[in-house]
């Protein structure tokens, strides 16, 4: 049994290599992108004109002319964006769900962030292409499991190795402890899960305070004896970057008491920190708010959380959240790998949300500019800007509305073709040849 | 769930009353099953489904049925007028794979149970129901779950949401219709799990060819008897439901995903002579979507999953489109419990995925699930003498900025946006916590390997992230 799945790991691995041929080639060069209506997100929309990518980069917007030797890209009338960003996935570290081979996403342990997604994304994952045609260029990959589980990645859905692929953000994951029951199949007795909830928390401060020792120890190292040697402790060198404040840490927590319990402990330790989840973060949005956090939000299409709740709170928590001046970032968290489905998202976020004051620019921006100033890569990625690296797409329309085609899409300043696996798919099968004959008898 | 004992309903009343000061729905409140509403939809978008779009047209309804589509009409004395104008009206939505309000999904104990009936776990309280009229959805068919080559028999429902009748939603006169599953969950469930044929899915094939022709000679031993003028040999209720889809009296809606084994099941049946046969999920219908359509087999898909298990690796969102193409009659479904609420959703990627038309992409979850199901006399496009299952959208119903309105049931608004409060429950159940799910894109959806080692193994397994414990069910 065990080598037939290992086989069968093989072969999907050399599967998803050689799903990626010549047809999934990008192509370098100065591109002159004309007749295109251009939104911006941060200055605004401009209804006719002209983009230049150059080296890689946006060198020039609007009422530019195509320097000499540039690749014509007509957009036809057609809307250009800039990449759209899941802030919330495993894409590039799982596979096939079922298939515990082809997953990276769990390592052994309840403190491991010095475990880094980075370094476990495929770049042949087939799920790759498949997200980017839809315009979601840039991703999170973030490691589950337990207390801290490792180092959430930010990459740009093109290259042939994660270095290529990393988009300029790393941040290490705290899964908040839970403090109630987890589900109506939680049978564990009241007592039990008071306990769970007290060990859990109790684990975390050991952890901070073993941190903290640990980086006043590498301090004092540091200044007096800079060739000492201090003994290694991976889990407690990766986290001296959030101990001294240079880096934020992605804290996850979802049910209302949890998201209090965690501004409390972010406030105590004084810790620097993007908040993830917050299903029910419309519950708390004043505290949340009022502790300057930034938030990462979704799926926009989640169920809502009590039996109790309105059916649309989840559709409305990140306009609520956003109502309240909070920093909002969509993550599809999809166990699908849905993660194209991220414009969608936004859409019903708009749909049920507007009322609200969170509009069609609001849910852009919370796909675009909003996580690239959270992820503090604003200055290359997030909108059509001269100097930003050239990640954008072309839509026929809005690319919320699922009528809407992809026609042409730039990752690094690189054109991609519009081309998956599920593309390929479809040009296949779409008028089968043979069909209902035999082989070999004509169609 | 919850079946509620007669005697508990008062209790529930109380309970829903007094609940944390919300003004909670009560079956007090909302119309019997038995009720037929009469309302005329003025001035609206009309998205018959098998009649084009009609702009600005109105839709009278009398006593639950749809009684006339026309300009102009006027409504009888007593009847109230909605003005629709500037919104859209479309058939219900009508879900062919569900798994909402059900006690219990699996009878995982033998390959073959067709003898229980999921009529038994309908659970009529269940705040999934509400929430998906608020998505539009008039009828799912909730089935049972995927463990057994032959599961049991499905049943189809009206969300007549206010009711704790479990029997107020059957749809009356629906078919009877029952589950099948091939491929990666029956066998391991039986195969690897309990050591028993089937492993593979040629073991599955011959469960099927001997489960036939097993029936095939308990009706024959029946009628020699009858015609003897013998006393008939016991009744067994498994071989009286596989006696009927011999004779085309139960539906089979078979869980399936690769075209091999859904070839396999085409063979098998017209070997049998069985003609009526939808395929559930059917991930690489695609691939055989000739063979499907000589056939007359119907197809039932996700828009868009795929990645979660081996068998679905080589999936693609434009199978319904090649589907449809080809001519197979086609339906989007949910499995979820939320992807439930936004079917009409799901039929517009089929636009992004394929570029079905208008009509084509509504199709898929209403007139072809209804014709899947075999209602589709009754429901599954607004026209003259079909039910009242009615939804009204803000915005054209497959773009991404539409809500739901309005959802009518038998001529019914079982739900009403400007009439949704913040606690909608039915039924409290007084020992119940306030309990905090973690959010996830898909609650409830559970065709996972890891789910069915639960049912086998009875361990808890976590599919994705932190805390996010999914329990035994394999859908």
């Amino acid at each position: 049994m065990r080598t037939a799945l290992s086989l069968l790991a093989v072969l999907l691995a050399a599967g998803s290599v050689n799903a990626q041929g010549a047809q999934y080639r990008g192509t370098a060069g100065t591109f002159a992108l004309t007749d295109c209506r251009i939104e911006t997100v941060t200055q605004g929309t401009i209804e006719s004109g002209t983009i230049v990518i150059e080296d890689g980069r946006i060198a020039a917007v609007g009422s530019a002319t195509a320097p000499a030797g540039a690749i014509a890209v007509p957009c036809n009338g057609g809307t250009v964006y800039p990449g759209f960003f899941d802030s919330g996935t495993i894409l590039g570290l799982q596979e096939v769900g079922d298939i515990a081979q082809t997953r990276d996403v769990d390592e052994l342990g309840n403190v491991t962030p010095q475990m880094e997604a980075l370094t476990a994304i495929n770049p042949s994952s087939t799920i790759i292409p498949q997200t980017r045609v839809s315009g979601v260029t840039t991703t999170l990959s973030v490691p589950q499991g337990g207390l801290m589980p490792g180092t959430a990645a930010l990459i740009n859905l093109h290259g042939y190795t994660p270095a290529q692929m990393y988009a300029g953000f790393e941040g290490i994951v705290l899964n908040f402890p839970t403090t109630g029951r987890r589900g109506r199949f939680d049978r564990r007795s009241d007592e039990a899960i008071e306990k769970a909830t007290q060990e859990a928390m109790e684990r975390l401060d050991e952890v901070w305070e073993q941190a903290l020792l640990y980086a006043r120890i590498d301090s004092a190292r540091v200044s007096s004896t800079p060739d000492g040697v201090q003994s290694y402790q991976p889990e407690m060198a990766a986290l001296l970057p959030v101990v001294r404040g240079t880096q934020s840490l992605l804290v996850v927590a979802n049910a209302a008491n949890d998201i209090v319990k965690a501004l409390e402990w972010l406030e105590d330790k004084n810790v620097q920190a993007i908040l993830m989840g917050a299903a029910e973060g419309w519950r708390v949005a004043d505290r949340i708010a009022e502790a300057g956090l930034s938030v990462i939000t979704g799926p926009v299409t989640g169920l809502p959380t009590r039996a109790s709740d309105r059916y649309d709170r989840t559709y409305q928590n990140v306009a609520l959240l956003a109502q309240s001046g909070i920093t909002v970032a969509l993550q599809s968290q999809d166990r699908m790998q849905n993660y194209r489905n991220i414009p969608f998202h936004a859409g019903f976020a708009v749909a049920y949300g507007r009322d609200l004051g969170f509009d069609r620019q609001a849910a852009l921006e919370s796909v675009t500019i909003g996580p690239a100033r959270i992820f503090g890569v604003d200055g290359e990625l997030g909108s059509i800007e001269v100097g930003k690296n050239a990640t954008l797409f072309i839509a026929d329309g809005d690319p919320f509305e699922p009528q809407t085609q992809i026609t042409g899409l730039f990752i690094d300043g690189y054109q991609l073709p519009l081309v998956s696996r599920q593309t390929e798919l479809y040009e296949e099968y779409l008028r089968r040849s043979p069909g209902l004959r035999t082989v070999g008898e004509g169609e | 769930m919850y079946h509620v004992p007669r005697t508990l309903r008062s209790l529930a009343l109380l309970a829903a009353v007094t609940a944390s000061g919300a003004v909670a729905q009560t079956p007090a409140d909302l119309p019997s099953p038995d009720a037929r509403g009469s309302v005329l939809l003025q001035g609206g978008t009309v998205h018959t489904v098998t009649n084009g779009a009609l702009e600005n047209t109105d839709v009278l309804v009398v006593d639950g049925r749809i009684e006339r589509i026309g300009q102009g009409l006027e409504a009888p004395s007593g009847v109230e007028t909605v003005d629709v104008s500037g919104r859209h009206v479309t058939p219900g939505i009508i879900d062919a794979h569900s798994h909402i309000a059900l006690s219990s999904v699996n009878e995982a104990s033998n390959p073959i149970v067709a003898e229980v009936q999921m009529r038994d776990a309908v659970s009529p309280a269940d705040i999934g129901i509400y929430r998906a009229l608020a998505g539009g959805v008039t009828s799912i068919h909730v089935m049972h779950g995927s463990a057994n080559p032959v599961g049991g028999e499905n049943e189809t429902l009206k969300l007549r949401w206010g009711t704790l009748d479990p029997d107020g939603l059957l749809f009356e006169g629906a078919p009877r219709t029952i589950k099948f599953a091939l491929g990666e969950n029956p066998t391991r469930v039986h195969g690897r799990g309990r050591g028993i044929r089937p492993s593979t899915r040629m073991g599955i094939e011959q469960v099927y060819r001997e489960a036939f022709t097993e029936a095939q000679l308990y009706r024959q031993r029946q009628e020699e008897a009858r015609a003897a003028g013998d006393p008939l040999p016991p009744i067994d209720r498994r071989m009286e439901t596989l006696a009927g889809i011999l004779s085309g009296e139960v539906l089979v809606h078979c869980h399936s995903y690769r075209a091999d084994e859904i070839l396999m099941l085409m063979e098998v049946f017209e070997d049998f002579g069985i003609e009526r046969l939808t395929f559930q999920h059917a991930n690489e219908a695609f691939k055989v979507a000739p063979e499907l359509a000589e056939f007359g087999a119907g197809a039932s898909v996700f828009s868009d999953w795929a990645n979660y298990k081996f068998e679905v690796y080589y999936s693609t969102a434009y199978n319904s489109a090649i589907l449809t193409r080809n001519g197979v009659r086609t339906s989007v479904n949910s499995d979820d419990a939320g992807l439930l609420r936004y079917l009409y959703h799901e039929a517009a990627k089929a636009q992004r995925y394929g570029g079905l038309g208008d009509q084509e992409a509504l199709a898929l979850v209403t007139l072809n699930p209804a014709w899947q199901l075999g209602i589709d006399d009754r429901v599954g496009s607004i026209e003259e003498g079909k039910d009242a299952d009615i939804a009204v959208f803000s915005e054209h119903p497959l773009s991404i900025y539409t809500r739901v309105d309005l959802t009518f049931v038998d001529g019914i608004a079982r739900f009403d946006r400007e009439r949704d409060g913040d606690d909608m429950r039915l039924y409290i159940d007084p020992e119940a916590e306030v309990v905090t799910l973690p959010t996830d894109a898909h609650s409830h959806s559970c065709m996972l390997g890891h789910d069915l080692d639960a049912l086998v193994h009875g361990t808890d397994s976590i599919i994705y992230g932190h805390g996010h414990a999914h329990h035994g069910h394999s859908h």
